[in-house]
């Protein structure tokens, strides 16, 4: 009953703040009620969707990963770097970059797992690595001409959904969200590998005396949110046309509190994918109901950081009253 | 007495890892640096590159002292870099509105006090991980910031605040002195009472402390204030260095470099025994080894790298696993003839 509860509360939670973010927005403003709003949302979201994803799945085995934002540089500077510079075919750079992004993740989670030094300090050291790597290839903003980036990814990939009076446009970084998101859930949900996450993110003790593969299931959640850091780099230097080493500064931190702010417990074992892209939603409504409202773009960090005591402060609450349930007959 | 030379022997081991780091460092500087330890008295003080990497580390090791005695109670606080460009942005408003330098100083030391007052709040009240308490304000602590700011960069021109980043007491840098104060007050605190002993305990077992009748929760709220109190005097120095408070990149990656030094002294992030030396060392490292990078030409945006190769590179040296692998084979090797 308890984890049932655990589970669905803050989800109902997440909810309830987006469709009354929206709400205020549509009663405040004349006109946010709109298509147009609801396609920049994503759109201006798409890259930091596809960050807290990875975020999720890291979170949910019970680790951090705060590498996210320089990794997202890195490979925004890598793939400009590689099709601008280097003269490489721009589905072969993003390809190269993510594979870069997994061996990466894959890298901070062997040396997490294997010589036991906490997470939080292996993957803040990778920060400043891959910050230092993305200054290194090239120190300043480079933009992406290539006629295939220009043309192909982001003019004749663009979906039209027929919405609306004149339809509404979905480009190719909102289809990338959308196909990450739907295989993090179907990953998640439906396989083997993903209750694992669930399982060591618990109660790793407990997982491991079951003879679930801790270890290995570990090294591939940072592997997956290498991999979807580097993603969510590629969607972002689409995004601006350019790649940019000195981006995403601090991003991992609003990934985490997309994360949080989802309804997934910061300790791991409880949450979802979907709960993460409401979160993400939530942060991006936040940052449009304030430029809408042309107040101080310093209201954002204060309410997300009330959001997420909000939220933290709700789990607490969940967990203190399923303890209480439980004491009598676990003494 | 038996028991007290090998103890004795171990916390001066534990430090040797750090000062060979560190030694190492300034031999390569002695060779490939050249005028890397000339020191010059001029105007009553003293001047060189040595005195820098002390004045410039002098903020990195006030905040890695408060830094210490919160993961001594096995916590830590990402919030230090938010703390200072708050206590900077009520020290420089209160200074551009002619407020006088003394009430600048205790407004800051104020905001520090009750920013950490609430890390601790929030990690013994409503018993969050302390990664978790502590984010919420160091992403909230920025917008607080900009708020007393007005989203402006604030400066001011009081001489005797200014005086703080800028004036030098008994031939050295004032930073340096309060580095210096606030170590030794942080020792004599945690060393010559019985503070140490129950903030150990603390990050040991909070459970088994309080059984015990060590206040735990009271000893982890006093860490996290007086990691507040340190990062506003980061915040001090910092702000009246530039005469000036900007909300955006006040204190920005402090924390980071503070953990750094704190992991580099020595001091198990699990909590539990700690050193203030050494993360007095740590932050000397990292502040020895920014300044030879810049010195051999690296840029300011890649010097991060090797940093954090270092950083690895002692936290595996720290590694229990890497350590009793090491010993391992040490001890396989003279019988590795008889295994196939």
């Amino acid at each position: 009953m308890t984890g049932v509860s655990a589970r669905v509360i803050p989800l109902l939670a997440t909810l309830a703040v987006l469709v009354g973010a929206f709400a205020a927005g549509a009663l405040l403003f004349d006109n946010f009620a709109s298509w147009a709003v609801v396609r920049n949302l994503f759109i201006d979201n798409a890259a930091l969707g596809v960050a807290a994803i990875g975020a999720s799945l890291v979170i949910l085995s019970g680790g951090i990963d705060l590498s996210i934002g320089s990794v997202m540089a890195f490979t925004g500077i890598f793939v400009a770097w590689l099709i601008e510079k280097q003269g490489v075919h721009p589905l072969a750079a993003m390809a190269m970059a993510t594979t870069v992004g997994l061996a990466f993740g894959i890298g901070q989670g062997v040396i997490i797992q294997r010589f036991a030094i906490p997470a939080f300090l292996v993957t803040l050291a990778g920060m400043f690595l891959a910050r230092g790597a993305a200054f290194w290839i090239y120190p300043q903003s480079l933009g992406i001409r290539h006629e295939f980036v220009a043309s192909t990814m982001n003019d004749a990939m663009t979906f039209r959904l027929p919405v609306g009076p004149r339809g509404v446009a979905i480009p190719l970084t909102v289809d990338i969200f959308l196909v990450v998101a739907a295989a993090a859930v179907y990953f998640l949900r439906c396989t083997r590998a993903g209750r694992c996450v669930y399982a060591i993110g618990d109660d790793a003790e407990a997982a491991r005396l079951m003879g679930i593969p801790v270890a290995r299931t570990r090294i591939m959640t940072y592997g997956l949110c290498g991999m979807c850091s580097a993603l969510a780099g590629i969607v972002f230097a689409l995004y601006q046309q350019s790649g940019n080493p000195a981006s995403c500064t601090g991003w991992e931190l609003d990934a985490i509190a997309a994360v949080v702010i989802g309804g997934t417990r910061l300790r791991g074992g409880v949450g979802s994918v979907q709960g993460t892209v409401l979160g993400v939603l939530i942060l991006g409504l936040i940052q449009t109901l304030i430029t809408f409202g042309d107040v101080n773009s310093w209201l954002t960090r204060i309410a997300v950081g009330g959001l997420m005591l909000g939220f933290v402060a709700l789990q607490r609450l969940i967990e203190s009253i399923a303890d209480r349930g439980r004491a009598p007959g676990r003494a | 007495m038996t028991k007290r030379g090998p103890q004795l022997d171990r916390s001066v081991l534990r430090l040797a890892l750090p000062v060979a780091a560190l030694g190492l460092l300034l031999a390569f500087n002695a060779i490939f640096t050249p005028g890397f330890f000339t020191l010059e008295w001029r105007d009553g003080r003293l001047y060189g590159t040595l005195v820098d990497i002390l004045n410039h580390g002098s903020k990195v090791g006030i905040v890695a002292i408060g830094m210490t005695l919160v993961i001594a109670t096995g916590g830590v606080d990402l919030s230090v870099g938010a703390v200072v460009a708050i206590a900077g942005a009520v020290a420089a408003t209160l200074a551009s509105r002619d407020a006088g330098t003394p009430l600048c100083v205790l407004a800051a030391a104020g905001v520090g006090i009750a920013a950490g007052a609430w890390n601790g709040l929030l990690v013994t009240l409503l018993k969050l991980q302390p990664i978790v308490a502590t984010m919420i304000l160091m992403v909230t602590g920025r917008g607080i910031a900009q708020l007393i700011t007005g989203g402006m960069i604030i400066t001011f021109d009081s001489t005797s605040l200014s005086s703080i980043g800028n004036g030098s007491i008994a031939g050295l840098p004032v930073p340096v002195t309060m580095l210096a104060v606030a170590l030794v007050a942080a020792w004599a605190a945690t060393r010559r009472t019985a503070l140490g002993l129950f903030l150990e305990s603390v990050g040991d077992s909070a459970a088994a402390s309080w059984l015990s009748g060590v206040p735990a929760r009271t000893i982890t709220v006093v860490a996290y204030t007086v990691c507040g109190l340190c990062a506003a005097a980061a915040g001090l120095i910092e702000c009246s260095y530039i005469r000036a408070a900007d909300a955006n990149n006040a204190g920005l990656f402090l924390e980071l470099d503070a953990i750094l030094a704190v992991v580099i002294g020595g001091t198990a992030l699990t909590g539990g025994r700690f050193s203030l030396v050494g993360s007095f060392i740590g932050a000397l490292l990292i502040q020895a080894l920014t300044k030879t990078l810049y010195m051999q030409n690296v840029s300011a945006e890649i010097a991060p790298a090797p940093k954090a190769l270092v950083v690895l590179a002692v936290c595996l040296l720290y590694s229990p696993t890497l350590r009793e692998r090491i010993r391992g084979v040490l001890r396989r090797t003279p019988a590795t003839g008889t295994t196939p």
